[in-house]
């Protein structure tokens, strides 16, 4: 393929990977990157919102060509039964600043243009090519890779590992597991399309303004998992995903879900008269702290969706792959400047920086919530948004029951469904789970 | 709860832009005389419908479709059910918003 001797060979283009070329380009380093797709972002799916901050310390100033769509004004959150939602809203007019902190954004797009950046900064970038193989010599030290290329054999320093969550390379070199389905979710989406006025009519939005909505409850039919609606310029994303282990036990369809949320009453009348364009699949590694694997060794490091750095609960995790693949490249620049081997011992610099990263500070934090929304799922997805929407009705619904009453059937039904020590062993879960 | 919505993801699946690898299929189901409970979860799991039971009851995987999610590998490759690979480069789904 490629006769010369690369510094670097990042394997993926797609968040984690672009940091990591980015950044190793950047600093003068001779990188190779290998992406399987037709161009950077034609294999990748995400919701999607972009958290400026974390592209910042990339590209400074992204804001001036990137293809964004909406900054965000507002976020919702929906608890949602069959017919209703009890919602919290937070809209603010500080989000309309002059650096807006969070977009909606079209990954596809995004990453052609992010792509774009990579090469300008001096990297190879080869698209339509599939790594087939790390490539390993006779003390287990990886050395490079192997591709669908012809000759498709090239080698350098260290390898990259930015594979995302279905990544073969690891697994198939023993290098970590593949994702348990108790650890990855599966997301379905659609992209509607509909006039731009009628979007910022239907979200009150105006300009480029925009906002985003999650939405837990009996949408997932008992199984731990969310739906989300953001609003683009000409379109809106929507989809929901839950814990692959749920479907394999509760036999739901993905695409069955999907269409019952968009019936749903509170969702349907957003996207109706919509031209649905185009319909993917992903998964999501949900499985937090406890499922990180081992993140380096003898001359490979790991990041981003691969890792299994991912913030469920914050659906985060393009700015943790982002994050984690600049940090890995600044690790390689550091060692490579002292001359040093591409050792497991000199490559856990990149561990011990990562360690000291919102990134695993925050998955830390977490670290019990994936496990607890697992095995109480039918709790917090069908028992209690039930409960809460009943309780909402009862308090606005006016029919002459005095209000005390009202109250009474409220706790009533609360303590009939859960019990009280299944309410506070609940609520003393999932406060410590938080913490 | 309602009836399950009829779904149609043949149709879902039209929207999207595929280049076809014909005569390499990626993914290729273990031979099997009764399908493993695995194999039966492929049939409602994969979300784009590509498994199936054929005339004699086995599960068969069509990979045209394939929306590269990687589902089936997470259920079916660790029992040996599933071989799993990605497409040649370029070959497969290419999304034009992801
Ligand atoms: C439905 C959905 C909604 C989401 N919403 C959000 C959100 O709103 N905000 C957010 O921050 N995060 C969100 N995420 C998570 C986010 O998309 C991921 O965390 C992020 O994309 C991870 O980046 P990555 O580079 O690690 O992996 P990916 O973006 O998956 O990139 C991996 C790349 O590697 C390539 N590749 C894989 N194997 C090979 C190989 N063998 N050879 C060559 N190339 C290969 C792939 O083609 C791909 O381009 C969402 C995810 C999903 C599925
Ligand atoms: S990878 Fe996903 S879309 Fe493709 S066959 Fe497997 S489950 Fe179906």
């Amino acid at each position: 393929m490629i006769e010369e001797r690369f510094d670097a060979i990042v394997v993926g283009a797609g968040m984690a990977g672009n940091a990591a070329a980015l950044t190793l380009a950047q600093r003068g380093l001779k990188v190779l990157q290998l992406e399987r797709g037709e161009y950077s972002g034609s294999k990748n799916v995400q919701g999607a919102i972009l958290y400026a901050d974390m592209l910042e310390k990339l590209i400074p100033d992204f804001r001036e060509d990137a293809p964004l769509e909406r900054h965000l004004v507002e976020q919702r959150f929906w608890m949602m039964d069959d017919r209703a939602h009890v919602g919290l809203h937070y809209r603010s007019e500080d989000f309309n600043e002059e650096r807006p902190n969070r977009y909606t954004i079209i990954r596809a797009q995004f990453d052609k243009w992010f792509s774009s950046k990579v090469r300008e900064a001096g990297a190879v970038v080869l698209c339509e090519t599939t790594v087939t193989e790390l490539v390993q010599d006779a003390y287990g030290r990886v050395i490079g890779v192997r591709t669908d290329r012809h000759d498709g054999e090239v080698h350098a320093d260290v390898v990259v590992l930015a594979e995302g969550v279905n990544g073969l390379l690891g697994t198939r070199a023993h290098l970590r597991n593949i994702p348990r389905p108790d650890n990855v979710a599966l997301a379905v989406k659609e992209m509607h399309f509909l006039p731009r006025e009628t979007i910022e009519a239907r979200f009150n939005l105006k300009g480029d303004e925009g906002t985003v909505i999650e939405a837990a409850g009996t949408i997932s039919r008992g199984m731990t998992g969310m739906g989300f609606i953001y609003a683009n310029k000409e379109c809106v994303s929507l989809g929901i995903g839950c814990l692959v282990a749920d479907f394999q036990s509760t036999g739901e369809t993905p695409y069955g879900l999907l269409e019952r949320f968009k019936t749903h009453p509170s969702v349907a009348p957003l996207i109706e008269g919509s031209e649905v364009k185009e319909y993917s699949a992903h998964l999501i590694p949900e499985g937090g702290y406890n499922a990180i694997p081992q993140l380096y060794g003898e001359g490979w490091v790991v990041v981003g969706d691969a890792a299994q750095l991912n913030n469920a609960i914050h659906r985060e995790g393009s700015n943790l792959a982002m994050t984690s693949g600049r940090i890995a490249a600044e690790a390689i620049f550091q060692i490579k400047s002292r001359r040093d081997p591409m050792t497991a011992q000199n490559l856990a610099l990149y561990k011990k920086m990562l360690d000291d990263s919102f990134v695993i500070k925050d998955l830390k934090k977490y670290k019990d919530m994936p496990q607890l929304m697992h095995i109480q799922s039918q709790n917090f997805f069908l028992t209690y948004p039930q409960l809460v929407s009943k309780a909402m009705q009862n308090f606005v619904r006016v029919d002459g029951t005095p209000k005390t009453e009202k109250e009474k059937t409220t706790l009533r039904s609360f303590v009939k469904a859960r019990s009280w020590t299944g309410l506070f062993g609940d609520a003393f879960r999932l406060a410590r789970a938080w913490r | 709860m309602t009836t399950e919505p009829s779904v149609r993801v043949e149709d879902k699946l039209f929207y999207n832009r595929y280049l076809v690898d014909a005569g390499r299929a990626h993914i290729k189901v273990r031979p099997h005389t009764a399908p493993t409970p695995a194999l039966l979860t492929l049939l409602k799991v994969c979300p784009a419908r590509c498994y199936e039971l054929n005339d004699k009851g086995q599960v068969e995987v069509t990979v045209d479709g394939c929306v590269e999610c990687g589902t089936c590998r997470v259920i079916g490759e660790p029992g040996g059910d599933i071989e799993w690979s990605y497409p040649r480069g370029g070959y497969g789904v290419l999304f034009k918003f992801g």
